[in-house]
């Protein structure tokens, strides 16, 4: 139960932080909660424990594979991430010429 | 330092409890902070750093031992992510992000059935919660997973982009859904046999159900479609946060899962639809009875005519489509607008939010071009003002423009929220062709008396307005 209370709190929170993103940034936030939800890897490197090797060769084999998937989100999302935002800079407004 | 550490060691759950909490925290304020471009690569920064942390301090709990796994899993995956980061352009973005979404769920997918491998068969009724758990977390997993290919291919032109429909596709889904659930069902109940095939038709059944749901769905529904499977992404973490029982998934997985949904939301008012008409309907498949069947007079004009309105214009607002994209052309377009400026006009760029294959697709465009982020404007800004616009260049856009979405009821679009371009005093249209645009609608813009159709390729067509503007 006290899992599903903080799930409620998270969703309600991510609704009140992602509706001040402007659009804008709709992108990068896309690719930035992309990495985020690589945070699957810490799940995955917790199904990569003692009890799960001695089981089956199966979860090893599962277990890797997730973590190579949940890095690809990490560390793809947050580079790609940071490539974008480093794209959007705010100019000096160029002098207007007379008409 | 010695004793501090073992010490520290006894309360290891304290630890990781606490990192986990700094972790979630920093995930927040990178969110914060990009509700402005000039904060949101710190926020970035201390999003990667929550991630960091999370890492860390699970390889560094006890549970985690073998290390040789874990390397080869990720430097797999670091150099994977690390390359396409850097080799891929602005403009495939939407394909990155649906190919990123999917990864996200077969991960989620992959934890739990490595949790459903590990779990106890005989079944107590505090395992039921947890089997419910990883049921949930390998079907969104999957049907993310597939269904993000399948976009990914659609966003490519691998698969076939217009939305597929053959009959008894609603019969044929429904006997699908009722399979994968049954099966789902008699997986959680206690007692039942063959668990392990019941679960394999879970996956099975996941993986294809992905795929029959995106394929209904046009290219140009993809913005939707991709907010949508970023949404089941972070569903699918949260459950599988629930099936290993870490709150930090289940946060995570919320906030990204919320992020989904907000875009979705935003996106399908954007185009003045519900999201179960998005889903199902199979928009754009067939070219409709064109409504009132528009006449009328088209005006071509060539470059150098075009020029001389431009020069003397005052005011020029830029509204970038898809087109824009597909023919590379945010570097000339970025360009004209700079000469424009030096000329002593006000220039800005108005774009819709569901212009491109994905939100914010034309920003990031713009932005790599090198425009100035205070220069892009949402409808709602420049459309109260349209009247005072001198010039509106409509650069491969169609229906965010049609103002048969503002005056016609039988129009398919009608009620859809446009950019006004037709108020403005003059408008350029730069397009290809007459062809019509995704949704097979005639634009009643293009016949209109302010409209000047300027034929031709979007790049060579604005790159011949910026030598117009340097030879003289």
């Amino acid at each position: 139960m006290d899992l599903l209370f903080i799930l409620v709190l998270a969703i309600f929170l991510g609704f009140e932080l992602i509706s001040k993103v402007p659009s804008t940034l709709h992108t990068p936030l896309m690719s930035g909660s992309n990495a985020i939800s690589g945070i699957t890897l810490v799940g995955a490197l917790t199904s990569l424990n003692s009890e799960a090797l001695n089981k089956s060769g199966l979860t090893v084999v599962l277990a890797v594979a997730a973590v190579a998937f949940a890095t690809i989100n990490v560390v793809g999302g947050y580079m790609v991430t940071d490539r974008m935002l480093a794209m959007f800079k705010k100019k000096e407004k160029a002098p207007k010429g007379a008409k | 330092m010695a004793q501090l550490i073992s010490e520290l060691s006894k309360n290891k759950d304290i630890i990781i409890g606490i990192c986990y909490i700094i972790s979630a925290g920093l995930f927040i304020f990178g969110l914060k902070f990009l509700s402005s471009p000039a904060t949101a690569r710190r926020g970035n920064f201390l999003s990667a750093l929550g991630m960091f942390i999370a890492v860390v301090i699970t390889l560094w709990s006890k549970n985690v031992i073998d290390f040789k796994w874990i390397v080869i899993g990720v430097i797999i995956g670091a150099l994977i992510g690390a390359i396409a980061s850097r080799v891929i352009t602005m403009t495939q973005m939407p394909e990155m992000v649906a190919l990123f979404n999917g990864f996200g769920g077969i991960a989620s997918l992959l934890v739990g059935w490595s949790a459903f491998v590990m779990a106890p068969q005989a079944l107590t009724p505090v395992s039921n919660l947890t089997f419910i758990a990883v049921i949930l977390s390998v079907l969104i997993g999957g049907v993310t997973f597939t269904g993000s290919i399948i976009a990914w291919g659609k966003l490519n032109g691998l698969v076939y982009q217009k939305a597929f429909l053959f009959p008894g596709q609603k019969f044929i889904n429904l006997i699908l859904v009722l399979g994968i659930l049954t099966s789902a069902v008699l997986v959680c109940i206690p007692g039942v046999g063959g668990k392990n095939i019941l679960f394999y038709i879970v996956i099975g059944g996941a993986f294809v159900l992905g795929v029959m749901s995106v394929m209904p769905i046009g290219g140009a529904d993809m913005p939707v479609v991709i907010s949508l499977l970023n949404s089941y992404s972070g569903i699918a973490a949260c459950a599988a946060g629930f099936a290993i029982n870490n709150i930090l998934l289940i946060v995570s997985g919320a906030l990204v899962g919320a992020s989904g949904i907000v875009l979705t939301k935003i996106m399908c008012k954007a185009m003045n639809r519900s999201l179960a008409n998005v889903l199902f309907s199979g928009f754009g498949s067939v070219t409709t009875a064109k409504g009132a069947g528009e006449t009328g007079e088209i005006s071509p004009i060539n470059a150098a005519d075009a020029y001389l309105i431009l020069e003397a214009a005052n005011s020029v607002v830029f509204v970038p489509g898809y087109g824009m994209a597909v023919a590379q052309a945010q570097h000339a377009v970025r360009e004209l607008g700079e000469l424009l400026e030096e000329n002593g006009c006000d220039v800005k760029y108005a774009i819709h939010p569901v212009a491109g294959r994905m939100p914010g697709h034309m920003n990031v465009l713009l932005a790599e071009a090198n425009v100035s982020y205070d220069l892009l404007v949402e409808p709602g800004d420049v459309n109260p003002t349209m009247e005072t616009v001198d010039v509106c260049m409509v650069i491969g856009a169609n229906d965010v423009v049609n103002p048969a979405a503002r005056d016609d009821e039988t129009s398919p679009i009608y009620g859809m929220p446009i950019i006004e371009v037709d108020k403005a005093k003059t408008v350029f249209v730069l397009k290809r062709s007459m062809g019509a645009g995704f949704a097979g609608i005639d634009n009643p813009l293009f016949f209109k008396p302010n409209t000047r159709m300027l034929f031709g390729d979007a790049k060579a067509s604005v790159s011949a307005l910026v030598s117009e503007f340097k030879e003289t």
